[in-house]
């Protein structure tokens, strides 16, 4: 047994509010150069919908992750390795810029620039891949809280097998918000889809990186990441991700994203697990088991064994406490209410979601009952199969039953915290019909509801005695004094700048702000 | 070296050294300096039905055609000579062989080409040192066509492995021997000129990443673990004048 200690997120979705607060901030600090002007490292989708980049989800197009071959053992789902090599110089599974969004930018000096006019005048959109105007058809959060859904609700993967049920009335349709990182999987398609060896995974603390280095662009780490989370710089031609913010969380500091987030959605923490297990929970048969399986792989940090058997792998000390307070471990494991997005396709990822309630409640209210009784949520949870399947097929590769166990536990935990607010005691057989003890109700409620700064985030430092010093070296590079990428890349300076906008003056020569005159009577 | 004209020592002897000198120093100077943009410079994500179809047209045919380069200047005439192959049979195979490699990878590079103009994005990402590396290799390759197909196929012929690659090899092994290529047709001696000016340009342009062919990725295992590293990797010359040799 090896004992490796991995980063691990869980992100409570009752509480996402769709402010995307995450996806500005973590842009602002990573993407906002050229050559990933299209990329969101983080990003929050409307759920159903298809997702960033479109219909990412769809596996059967984009075989990305892997799958069993017919002796059950694993296998990339793109094809093994002879055929990727005979397909290095064009690879057939590849998006392209269009399935994520043509970048653009408004030539915003024509607003200033216009002449004296009865009319308000038009910034338009430029392309900054041509330079030229460009007529907006796609974009990003472009289906943000189900625009368009009339079009697309049933082209959502995880709609499959529910199309029958669904009416798309105003009343009953639902939605959802489901923010996006990499998932630092335990078993990367990514890495494992690297010709050059490039990507990798780090033993100390599980975060998937790419070497710039190595990096030759092959792209295909860009294909077989089934969440997509691996994007294509097309200026450095080189791969890049989500670094899980590795320069701050080894000072002990959470990502950018769960710092900045409005909803305090975001938990982050590390679980132990044993590293020569992981292929065989891969590779588990039955793909509604991986979720039980998965859970089996993170290790109790409170078992004596457990801790033995980690201090003989060198993990050092104080990770094995903070693996003791981990609020993942918790939610995960301990507490049973979070899930692992597509288990399916059997990368074991490690951002997990606890399943919003609030679906449920708010198809309960238009179907007359009273959301805050316990009994009446129970049955609208057995009963209204539309969210409920949803979530299956987005969280558990189908199977109702666990998603079924975890939205009970949340609305027992309301219902036990309101009744202990209006009689002075909680009902102690609702934690019981849960499968739960009243401190583990207490312990859910504490981690969701006060959600406390430092028990969300429990990240113990690295251990390179030189902290702070890996901030300030892995910054972003579009600064004033910095390189200039223009230059550096041999782009045209034209290829980044919008063409020059009509500079027309007034008649007395002058450039005037578009300030209206009243109209010659 | 006596019956040997100046204008030939330069083209075919002064050359060709200070072509390869510029080739291996060249590609140590740029793995040294430019590792960062030791890349293939994909512009697949910009448009992807053409180039699905000219790109494996386009390597698959270039293969071909240096594995038959190397097959006609490295294996002496004697060599298959004592394997009883007459010249005439070698001539048909290598013809055969020649004529297909360069059909799949002349129609490979059209196709690249008229996607490269056509298309706003690709275009507009193409910079100054892709203009002339691709021009070298049009001009090399269409030369290289006149001389198989104008010159072999349909014109008079010319058996060129007693005396160009002679020649190659006697440059190669440091014996250099230019009176070899006395009475050599002028269309072999231009496409080879070229192509020592192609191979003196290589190491700077996109064309390095045909080193990286990725062949330890068919034994490694498949997920890759790493230490985190202890002091961040050193690279040498990242000023700006560095980094833009190569790509502008
Ligand atoms: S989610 Fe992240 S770690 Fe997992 S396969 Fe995709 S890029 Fe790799
Ligand atoms: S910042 Fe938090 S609440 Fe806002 S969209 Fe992101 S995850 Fe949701």
């Amino acid at each position: 047994m090896r004992v490796r200690a991995q980063f691990m997120m869980v992100m409570a979705l009752d509480k996402c509010i769709g402010c995307h607060t995450c996806s500005t901030t973590c842009k602002q600090a990573w993407t906002n150069r050229t050559g990933t002007d299209y990329v969101w490292f983080n990003n929050v989708e409307t759920k159903p919908g298809i997702g960033y980049p479109k219909h990412y989800e769809d596996q059967n197009r984009w075989n990305g992750g892997w799958t069993l071959n017919r002796r059950g053992r694993l296998k990339l789902k793109s094809g093994g390795r002879i055929k990727k090599l005979m397909r290095i110089f064009a690879n057939p599974d590849l998006p392209t810029i269009d399935d994520y969004y043509e970048p653009w930018s408004y030539d915003y000096a024509s607003l200033t620039n216009a002449p004296k006019s009865d009319r308000a005048p038009v910034a338009t959109a430029h392309s900054r891949l041509t330079g030229e105007e460009i007529d907006l058809q796609w974009g990003p959060n472009w289906e943000d809280d189900l625009g368009g859904a009339h079009e697309r609700y049933l082209e959502d993967p995880n709609m499959r097998g529910l199309e029958e049920q669904i009416t798309l009335d105003y009343e009953n349709v639902f939605l959802m918000y489901l923010p996006r990182i990499c998932e630092h999987c335990m078993n990367p398609s990514c890495v494992a889809s690297c010709p050059s060896g490039a990507m990798y995974k780090r033993e100390e603390d599980g975060i998937v990186l790419v070497d710039q280095n190595k990096c030759r662009g092959w792209r295909f780490c860009v294909s077989g990441c089934p969440y997509k989370k691996v994007y294509f710089n097309h200026v450095t031609s080189k791969a890049e991700k989500c670094t899980f913010c590795y320069a701050r969380v080894e000072d002990g500091e959470p990502t950018v994203c769960s710092e900045t987030c409005v909803g305090r959605i975001r938990y982050i923490g590390i679980v132990l697990y044993d590293l020569d297990a992981v292929t065989e929970v891969a590779a588990t048969t039955d793909e509604q088991d991986l979720i039980e399986a998965h859970r089996d792989l993170f290790l109790d940090p409170h078992d004596p064994e457990v801790i033995a058997a980690a201090e003989v792998s060198s993990v050092p000390h104080d990770w094995i406490e903070a693996a003791g307070r981990s609020p993942v471990y918790a939610l995960a494991k301990d507490l049973g209410v979070a899930f692992p997005l597509h288990p399916e396709y059997r990368t074991l990822p490690m951002v997990w979601y606890v399943p919003p309630l609030s679906p449920v409640v708010d198809a309960m209210s238009v179907g007359g009952y009273d959301a805050e009784r316990p009994e009446d949520v129970f049955a609208a949870i057995e009963h209204m199969r539309i969210p409920v399947d949803y979530l299956a097929n987005l969280l558990t590769a189908g199977d109702a039953k666990p998603v079924e166990t975890a939205l009970r536990r949340l609305t027992a935990m309301r219902a036990f915290k309101r009744e202990e607010q209006l009689t002075g005691a909680g009902n102690e057989s609702l934690a019981a019909d849960v499968g739960l003890r009243p401190d583990q109700l207490e312990h859910l409620f504490r981690l969701l509801a006060l959600a406390p700064y430092d028990e969300r985030y429990v990240i113990p430092t690295s251990h390179r005695e030189e902290t702070g010093a890996r901030q300030s070296e892995h910054c972003s590079i579009d600064f004033p004094g910095g390189p200039d990428l223009a230059a550096t890349f041999g782009l045209e300076e034209s290829n980044m700048v919008m063409p020059e906008a009509d500079t027309s003056r007034d008649e007395d020569g002058r450039v005037r702000l578009n300030v209206r005159e009243a109209p010659p009577r | 070296m006596n019956n040997v004209s100046m204008p030939d020592i330069l083209l075919f002897l002064v050359l060709p050294y200070l072509a390869m000198a510029t080739f291996v120093i060249g590609h140590i100077w740029r793995y040294r300096y430019d590792k960062f943009g030791w890349v293939s410079r994909s512009s697949e994500i910009y448009e992807k039905r053409w180039l699905e179809l000219g790109a494996p047209l386009f390597h698959y045919g270039a293969l071909m055609v240096i594995a038959g380069h190397m097959l006609g200047i490295i294996i002496p005439e004697s060599f298959t000579e004592a394997l009883g192959i007459s010249e005439a049979q070698y001539t048909l195979v290598a013809q055969v062989g020649g004529v297909t490699g360069l059909v799949i990878c002349l129609s490979g590079m059209v196709i690249l080409l008229l996607r490269r103009v056509l298309n706003g994005r690709v275009k507009r990402a193409t910079t100054r040192i892709d203009v002339a590396a691709m021009s070298m290799l049009w001009l090399m390759v269409i030369l290289g066509t006149l001389t198989t197909v104008g010159y072999n196929v349909l014109g008079p012929g010319y058996n060129y492995r007693p005396s160009v690659a002679v020649w190659w090899r006697s440059i190669m092994l440091f014996q250099p021997d230019v009176s070899a290529l006395n009475g050599v047709p002028e269309i072999y001696r231009i496409h080879i000129t070229v192509a020592w000016l192609f191979l003196a340009m290589y190491p700077f342009t996109r064309f390095v990443h045909s080193w990286s062919a990725p062949a330890t990725y068919l034994t490694r295992p498949y997920v890759v673990y790493r230490h985190r590293e202890p002091s961040p990797p050193h690279t040498p010359g990242v000023g700006k004048r560095w980094r833009t040799i190569g790509r502008d």
